[in-house]
């Protein structure tokens, strides 16, 4: 199937006439080298695909590009090189009103600081994007009622955003982002600026949320357990390159380069890593007794595991076939922090 | 300047500055100068520009002009818009507010509806205080006989303020917008914000003709500027994420200006309605010079015939309606929106509109049977102008207060004032534009030090050196005075915890009061002469710099305070070399405002008889001389420049070198 955002040899550079700078400039040169010669690399070299109803997160510490890469995807940023496609359509093509229309159609965004109008009320916030969009009234105001109903802010649709708190607030920006009903869904660090107990609520909130509408998602944070949890594939960023891009099974057992190796040393990896992750090739060998099931963490096997006999255990899919073994000895090493 | 102890540390202060050779070479080729202007032998060009060296730049303005307002035709255009649409509105607002005979025929209002719903206004903005500050200001200038005086100030004034309001928000949308019109404006405020109020209103006068229109169109002008400041502000701030979700929500151009950026700087653009508010209530009353009736002219008619009681009583008329436009205004920043709860019935949604409307109505129907409700005739208003008058005279006359008075007018004048004026007048032109090239130099560095020497180079050419220094001379004697009462007073306020927010509350209202009050306790104390003008700047510029004195003391980061403490500073030890060095940008900034504030007095100082740049200035206005009101206005405006960059400019990096910024 297509993706449905298609980035390749993206960059984004700041500085003065940066597109020359980017024509004139010898390959591979590095971001520190760039930036001796006065431009910032907020994109390097980025090429990703974003496939539909995947969650890509992208995780990098500040500075690292990962807000910029985003906004290039939704044209915030005009892009320096490289192309963006999304639905097949080159964006850096698009005049004024088609890229207003693509937004207007496909896209929601949420915003770290929420990035609310102050002075309208939570039901005139989440309308916002319909009222751009010239819907009448009366379905603007349904729509945005059903959506903030969806948020859980049912009975605060008159008050104004300082009136709230900071977990509420984030929920109108959802419920805005949400209310045109958009395919792809940006969320720029959504619950940093949230304290730790709302951050996690926000988070269930926010799986709950995908689990029922299915959207294309790019997520952004700086928070590796935060990606490690809600992520299909996690892009690691450092000074605006991706590092590693993969799923959180193989970003934790194989990390690509010294960086990412870094990142995953603290993390208790028995809890990301799924026994699918774990799975080997049967190899023509024998498989005995019920296999389990591929998308278990090994945490939560940890029972089974310990009280096993068999030393290769067989792993199915969803469908209870089996696509391969695991050897026991691997999932323990994983399991006590051996691994 | 005191070098602090963080600057020593961080290695960045050029103590170099001291021991400067382009300093001591230009302090000693003006020494060099007067020492040789002293001995005989200075050549006379050297001394004051001769005459036919001057160019007729006002001669050559005035062609311009006249070039421009008759041959291209402009005074057609102008007249148009003043005899047409503008004049309309003025007379629709004076035919409501006093009963000028003219469309549409219904005023005048009476005082007692106005101040019934300017008291509900108040009320819905900041509750029982603004709401008897409001009807209070309308009943006491009913009651004291001024009703119809303020009434015709307040009808400019309430079609100017919008007006001034537009074009500034049009403007400063267009500057934050486009970077050329930026740039081209920039340098247009920083001189109109300097420029003498005469200046403005000559031309107003020539291309508006006299009166309400004339008045008004000054007025506009001059409370534009602000406006454009505080618009590009307020869009500049507009958070980004707010900008970036109006985007992704699909806005169009328009959609993001007038539903994002312009709803989200709300702080900023209702501040910029406080100052042009302000700034109108103050050029209004200074519009008396161009023959605007109101409350400005009959204060200078009173002030003129020495008829204190009466001055002092419209003072306070003035003062209350600068308060109350003030307060309210502000009071309308403060408001948030806030929601009402579900059902609420509608009449209860918009209890104070309705509130409002009711007494207006009300105490109209009422004014209709009474007429007292309707207006209040010359002779049963309150007022006390005779009998205040005697007090003051009386009080003026008695032994000792007149001694004090005497001698302060005597030892002001003869010990301090006219030695130091004669001196200045003494230095020839070459050395004192040197000294002052100098002087820039030291404080502000190499660019002001340029701009210095341009300046003042241009005002020797322009053949009004002497006044020029007159004015200087007035000025500088002003702000000294004022900083030895001003910045102990500061000092003083800061070490105790309630004072502070009580001046500060003083200093706020002081400021918002028109310049023009100012002179009225000069005239009161020193009659009419140099003391009086000087006694006037002094208490005018006294109020920004204890103001910034007690900001600057105040906002030193509690850290550093404590870290003082703890290394035993005594409270002496802390005050001068921690506070102080720490607060001296901030107070920079209130000494600059000090000397603009000094500058914008000493023309309008000018009504009580200097022999400076202001009382040309104020003979330009009989004569219509527009191209020697304009030389005259830009030479205050270069002056009061120069000063402004060297000080602001030293504020800048002083700032930086402290990590201030």
């Amino acid at each position: 199937m297509a993706p449905v955002i298609s980035a390749k040899n993206v960059w984004k550079l700041f500085g003065p006439d940066p597109e020359r700078y980017l024509r004139d400039m010898p390959a591979d040169r590095g971001f520190d080298e760039i930036r001796a010669d006065g431009y910032i690399a907020g994109v390097k070299d980025v090429s990703v695909d974003v496939g539909k109803g995947e969650m890509l997160v992208i995780m990098g510490l500040s500075g690292s590009g990962k807000s910029t890469l985003v906004r290039c995807f939704s044209r915030l940023h005009d892009i320096t090189g490289g192309t963006i496609e999304v639905d097949g359509q080159d964006i850096m093509s698009l005049n004024e009103r088609d890229l207003i229309d693509l937004r207007r159609s496909k896209m929601g965004m949420v915003f770290q600081s929420f990035g609310l109008l102050p002075h309208r009320t939570v039901l005139e916030n989440v309308a916002f994007p319909l009222e751009m969009r010239g819907q009448d009234r009366h379905t603007r105001r349904e729509r945005a009622l059903e959506v903030v109903r969806l948020v859980g802010l049912e009975g605060r649709e008159d008050y104004f955003p300082r009136e709230l708190s900071g977990g509420q607030q984030q929920r109108v920006g959802i419920a805005r982002s949400l209310a045109i009903e958009p395919d792809i869904w940006f969320l720029d660090e959504p619950f940093s600026a949230l304290d730790p107990l709302i951050r996690r609520e926000m988070q269930d909130e926010f799986l709950r949320l995908q689990e029922m509408l299915g959207k294309t998602i790019v997520f952004i944070t700086h928070d590796f357990d935060e990606a490690l949890r809600l992520a299909d594939r996690i892009a690691i960023m450092k000074d605006g390159a991706i590092e590693q891009c993969d799923t959180p099974d193989e970003i934790v057992m194989h990390p690509a380069t010294e960086y990412v190796r870094k990142f995953t040393e603290d993390i208790d990896k028995a809890r990301v890593v799924h026994a699918r992750g774990l799975s080997l090739p049967i190899n023509g060998a024998t498989v005995e007794g019920p296999p389990v099931d591929g998308r278990a963490r090994i945490q939560d096997l940890a029972r089974q595991l310990v009280n096993e006999t068999r030393e290769v255990i067989p792993v199915a899919d969803e469908d209870g076939k089996v696509i391969g073994v695991m050897q026991r000895k691997d999932a323990l090493d994983l399991l006590l922090g051996a691994g | 300047m005191a070098v602090t102890s963080t600057a020593d540390i961080g290695g960045h202060t050029d103590q170099s500055a001291k021991r400067d050779p382009v300093l001591i070479g230009l302090l000693a080729a003006a020494f060099v100068l007067m020492a040789a202007y002293a001995l005989g032998i200075l050549p006379t060009w050297l001394y004051r520009v001769p005459e036919e060296w001057i160019p007729p730049t006002a001669e050559m303005l005035d062609v311009v002009f006249a070039f421009v307002q008759n041959d291209l035709g402009l005074i057609h255009l102008t007249r148009f818009i003043a005899e047409g649409p503008l004049e309309f509105l003025l007379d629709a607002t004076a035919n409501l507010l006093y009963g000028k005979r003219r469309w549409p025929y219904l005023g005048p209002i009476p005082w007692t509806a106005i101040a019934a719903a300017t008291a509900v206004l108040g009320y819905y903005l900041g509750g029982w205080k603004m709401a008897a500050l409001a009807g209070g200001t309308f009943v006491w200038t009913a009651l004291i006989g001024q009703w119809d005086i303020a009434m015709q100030t307040m009808s400019v004034l309430i079609v100017a303020a919008p007006f001034a309001f537009l074009i500034g928000l049009l403007l400063g949308i267009a500057a934050w917008k486009y970077k050329w019109v930026d740039r081209l404006i920039k340098p247009i405020l920083s001189i109109l914000q300097t420029l003498p109020f005469f200046t403005y209103l000559l031309p107003a006068v020539i291309f508006f003709k006299v009166g309400p229109t004339a008045g008004a169109v000054a007025t506009i002008i001059y409370a534009i500027p602000p406006m454009i400041l505080m618009t590009t502000l307020g869009l500049k701030k507009v958070s980004p994420e707010v900008v970036e979700a109006g985007k992704m929500s699909g806005c169009t151009r328009w959609q993001m200006l007038t539903r994002v950026y312009l709803p989200a700087a709300r702080t900023e653009l209702l501040v910029g309605v406080n100052q042009v508010i302000m700034l109108c209530l103050a050029m209004v009353v200074l519009t008396a010079f161009i023959g605007m009736p109101g409350l400005g002219a009959k204060l200078l008619a009173m002030m003129g015939s020495f008829k204190l009681g009466r001055s002092f009583e419209i003072g306070i008329t003035i003062v209350l309606f600068a308060i109350m436009l003030d307060r309210l205004s502000k009071a309308w920043v403060e408001k948030q929106p806030y929601h009402h709860e579900k059902g609420t019935p509608w009449w209860q949604q918009h209890a104070y509109l309705l509130g409002g409307v009711a007494l207006f109505v009300i105490f109209y129907i009422l004014a209709q049977f009474i007429d007292f409700f309707a207006e209040i005739g010359r002779r049963q208003s309150f007022s006390k102008g005779k009998e205040i008058d005697k007090a003051i005279k009386g009080f003026l006359a008695i032994e000792g207060v007149n001694a004090v008075t005497d001698w302060l007018r005597w030892f002001l004048n003869v010990k301090v004032l006219i030695p130091f004026r004669n001196s200045l007048l003494w230095i020839p032109t070459s050395a004192f534009i040197l000294l002052i090239t100098a002087l820039t130099y030291w404080i502000g560095g190499k660019r002001p030090a340029i701009w210095g020497f341009i300046f003042f180079t241009i005002i020797a050419f322009s053949g009004w050196w002497d006044r020029s220094v007159i004015t200087l001379y007035t000025v500088i004697s002003a702000v000294i005075i004022s900083m030895l009462i001003g910045i102990p007073l500061g000092v003083f306020a800061a070490r105790s915890a309630k004072w502070p927010r009580r001046i500060l509350l003083a200093c706020d209202t002081a400021q918002t009061f028109p310049s023009f009050i100012y002179l009225i306790p000069a005239i009161m104390l020193f009659g009419v002469n140099d003391v009086a003008v000087v006694f006037a700047i002094v208490i005018f510029t006294t109020v920004p710099l204890t103001r910034y004195t007690i900001e600057g003391l105040r906002t030193v980061p509690p850290e550093i305070t404590e870290a003082a403490d703890m290394s035993g500073a005594t409270r002496r030890q802390k005050r001068w070399s921690v506070q102080l060095p720490m607060a001296l940008p901030t107070m920079a900034v209130g000494f600059n405002q000090a000397i603009m504030f000094a500058f914008f007095m000493v023309i309008i100082a000018a009504f009580i008889g200097t022999q400076d740049l202001g009382q040309e200035l104020q003979r330009t206005l009989a004569g219509t001389e527009l191209g020697k009101n304009i030389v005259l206005g830009l030479n205050v405006s270069l002056m009061a420049l120069t000063f402004d960059l060297a000080v602001m400019s030293w504020a800048e990096n002083r700032k930086k070198v402290l990590g201030l910024t």
